[in-house]
């Protein structure tokens, strides 16, 4: 009897020892190859669509490696989720993917302190590096070392549903500038009674678009927070204007770029939307009803232009500095993202304007009539980028450090506070400029 | 050895040693760690101390003091709300109304919410309480003749919409407690004084709150930690920690995006204490006015 009680006691112990020490098992440093030769990877991702290309261009990189062969598995998270799952991960170091796509709000996050849980890219990208827009490697770049990659530059351009503007008589191609389209807003929503573009509250694409037409910045050179400078305050004065005369109206769901939008977009609720380029994917997947209805054309300017536009969203594709496969991720990921062939798939499988500008005047990629963006849309995307292309300007605001918290305050409180609640927009900005100042201790 | 496994000076403290060694694992030491990490400024794999510089950015900020305005907000509103009404249903059950099998069907759907995951919920609560005039609670409106409301738009509205989630999800659960309460007191009690002439409420007033005052400060308690760190429910009814104006940020869901969502840890773990000192404060004083610190009278 005595015997058996020592016996479960000491067999209770044991256990115990052991569930300790599986909580503390670590990871092996080598790099982990599987039976057959290849390299698993992990990767995360928050978009659907990104998912179903980086597992295209892992089929390529077989194709053209077979030595060094990978096996991708992407998870796909909601927005959210994957940002604040990685946030932990990366304080904990612990359960990290070999790659991650990280959007470009929240890419500062990633690299704050002087040394980010992620992998130091410049090498990997050494070899496609001058193809690329500089700017947008930037916006991932911190102290000269790049760790993101760019997809797209997303160039903000506005989607005409010519459909429903000839009903009301408007012709697209004569809005030019903001004023034209506000002229044109007001006549469509007098005639129909819809909605013509869109006031933004989750999302912030058009106020710094404006704002950078305008000549300004949100914040300034040295880091410093200046939400209520004259640009800024005329840009969303502008937009107010708009909302006020009925030229753009709030959307449910709060930006186009959520499930209500597409719903309301597609029953040609919205008639204009302005975005960047990206957003051609949206209407491909989510809008099938407006097939061969839409048209592109560049985004309004205001009168006196300083840049025609700039570069809008965007995701950062980063290796965690832990990663026991990080050589081999790093060069499968340049690959995946900046080589010419990944720079033809960003356009071809998801409907973006490619970093590598060679492909936007190579027309039989451009042009390709099997495309499904070309059968889509009534223009060709490249033609109005082209139009654009010396006109693209980088907005240094989205590539500061504290740019995460400056965005998440606008779609929080300011855009509501202006869109929503009717607040004066210069009252607005300046309370945004003080909670901000003191959020960021400025 | 022999000796010692079978002293019974020591058995009581191995008795408790597992519950010991899980308080101090996940509940002392990350208190601790909190309020280091509260005078540190955190980054990747370095940590500065900085004094109370936190503490000072966090008495400056006005999000802060509007999370905690809607915390203390709903904390109070879910008590007014989740004592007398459970508290009513409870003495309906325990009375001789109606039959027994009704009355089980009634307790056992009034506990079903509390079963279910709040997730699903609040996902579900965002559709009833939605912005097109289809959505129930816009048809509701509608029956009593007001236009489709906004819910999830406005300050009041919102709120609304979170003290439904609560009360139907709370409400069988202190209904339980007072229930469970209730059954303990002595028939004896309502016998006398029914032959001494008083009326049902008199005696409900008289010789259930009485006798039920453990249970009502049992639930108090428990009503105002859980009202001060709500989050969930705030989270999955906006989808997302970032509703309008911030007017469904709770204090939690302020240390949630200062903490995870912004990666500021240190001032995140200012918020935790914070809090903590808030919740501290509130609980113990009503304790110690509740008398339940006060020794059993002889």
């Amino acid at each position: 009897m005595t015997r058996l009680r020592t016996t479960v006691s000491m067999l209770t112990a044991a256990l115990a020892v052991t569930a300790l020490a599986a909580c503390g098992g670590s990871q092996p440093e080598a790099p982990v190859k599987n039976a057959d030769g290849s390299t698993t990877l992990n990767m995360w991702t928050f978009a659907d669509v990104h998912a179903t290309y980086y597992e295209e261009m892992a089929e390529r990189w077989n194709e053209a490696n077979p030595d060094q062969e990978i096996q991708l598995e992407v998870t796909v998270y909601p927005y959210d989720d994957m940002h604040n799952k990685l946030q932990l991960a990366v304080n904990s170091g612990e359960g990290l993917p070999d790659v991650v796509d990280i959007e470009v709000n929240k890419f500062a996050n990633f690299v704050k302190g002087e040394n980010p849980p992620l992998l130091d890219l410049t090498e990997a990208a050494a070899p496609y590096k001058d193809d690329v827009v500089q700017a947008r490697l930037d916006l991932y770049s911190k102290d000269g070392k790049i760790y993101g990659f760019p997809t797209h530059v997303g160039a903000f351009t506005t989607f005409y549903n010519t459909e429903a503007l000839e009903g009301a008589g408007i012709d697209y191609s004569t809005i030019k500038t903001w004023d034209d389209f506000q002229e044109a807003g007001v006549k469509y929503h007098e005639e129909t009674g819809k909605a013509f573009g869109v006031a933004s509250t989750s999302v912030m694409f058009l106020e710094p678009l404006i704002t950078a037409q305008l000549g300004g910045q949100y914040i300034d050179t040295d880091g410093n927070v200046q939400v209520n400078s004259p640009e800024v305050v005329e840009a969303l004065s502008m937009m107010k204007d708009m909302q006020d005369a009925g030229a753009i109206s709030t959307i449910p769901g709060g930006s186009p770029d959520s499930e209500e939008a597409y719903g309301a977009i597609n029953d040609g609720d919205y008639a204009a939307i302005v975005y960047p380029a990206w957003y051609t994917s949206r209407f491909v997947d989510y809008m099938p009803d407006l097939a061969g209805k839409v048209a592109i054309a560049p985004a309004p300017v205001p009168d006196d232009a300083v840049v025609q536009t700039i570069g809008g969203g965007g995701t950062g594709a980063a290796v965690p500095a832990v990663s026991p496969n990080k050589d081999l991720a790093a060069q499968w990921l340049a690959f995946a993202k900046l080589s010419p062939e990944a720079n033809v798939a960003v356009w071809e499988v998801l409907g973006f304007d490619p970093v590598n500008m060679a492909v936007w005047e190579d027309e039989a990629v451009t042009k390709n009539p099997d495309n499904k963006f070309n059968k889509y849309f009534q223009t060709n995307l490249f033609d109005v980028l082209n139009e654009v292309k010396d006109g693209i300007g980088h907005f240094e605001s989205f590539s500061d450090p504290n740019w995460p918290t400056v965005d998440d305050t606008f779609r929080t409180v300011t855009l509501n506070e202006i869109y929503e609640n009717g607040t004066p927009v210069q009252e607005a900005l300046d309370q945004t400029q003080a909670d901000l100042q003191n959020q960021l201790g400025q | 050895m022999k000796q010692l496994l079978y002293s019974k000076r020591l058995a009581p403290y191995f008795f408790i040693l597992p519950f010991l060694v899980t308080l101090a694992v996940f509940w002392v030491v990350p208190l601790g760690r909190s309020f280091v990490m509260s005078t540190q400024e955190v980054l990747y794999g370095q940590a500065t101390f900085i004094g109370l510089d936190n503490y000072e950015r966090l008495w400056q900020d006005r999000i802060f003091w509007q999370a905690l305005f809607n915390s203390l907000r709903y904390m109070v509103l879910t008590l007014v709300l989740l004592i007398p009404i459970p508290l009513a249903l409870a003495a309906l059950i325990n009375s001789n109304i109606g039959s027994a099998r009704i009355k089980g069907f009634f307790k056992a759907s009034m506990f079903v919410p509390a079963l279910t995951s709040v997730v699903v919920a609040g996902i579900v609560f965002r559709l009833i309480f939605a912005e097109s005039d289809t959505a129930i609670m816009n048809q509701v409106a509608e029956f009593f003749g007001f236009g489709p409301v906004r819910w999830l738009r406005g300050d009041i509205t919102g709120l609304v919409a979170l003290l439904a989630i609560a009360l139907w999800r709370w409400t069988g659960v202190n209904m339980m407690y007072f229930l469970a309460g209730m059954q303990a007191i002595p028939t004896e009690y309502y016998e006398a004084a029914s032959i001494d002439g008083a009326s049902r409420f008199r005696q409900f007033l008289h010789i259930t709150v009485p006798n039920l005052r453990p249970t009502i400060v049992y639930v108090v308690t428990i009503s105002v930690y859980g009202g001060l760190a709500m989050f969930l429910e705030s989270f999955m009814l906006y989808a997302g920690n970032n509703s309008p104006n911030n007017q469904g940020l709770t204090v939690v869901g302020y240390l949630y995006r200062k903490g995870i969502e912004e990666n500021d840890l240190g001032f995140a773990s200012a918020v935790g204490v914070v809090l903590l000192v808030i919740v501290m404060t509130i609980n113990i004083s009503y304790l110690v006015a509740s008398g339940t610190f006060r020794k059993e009278a002889a």
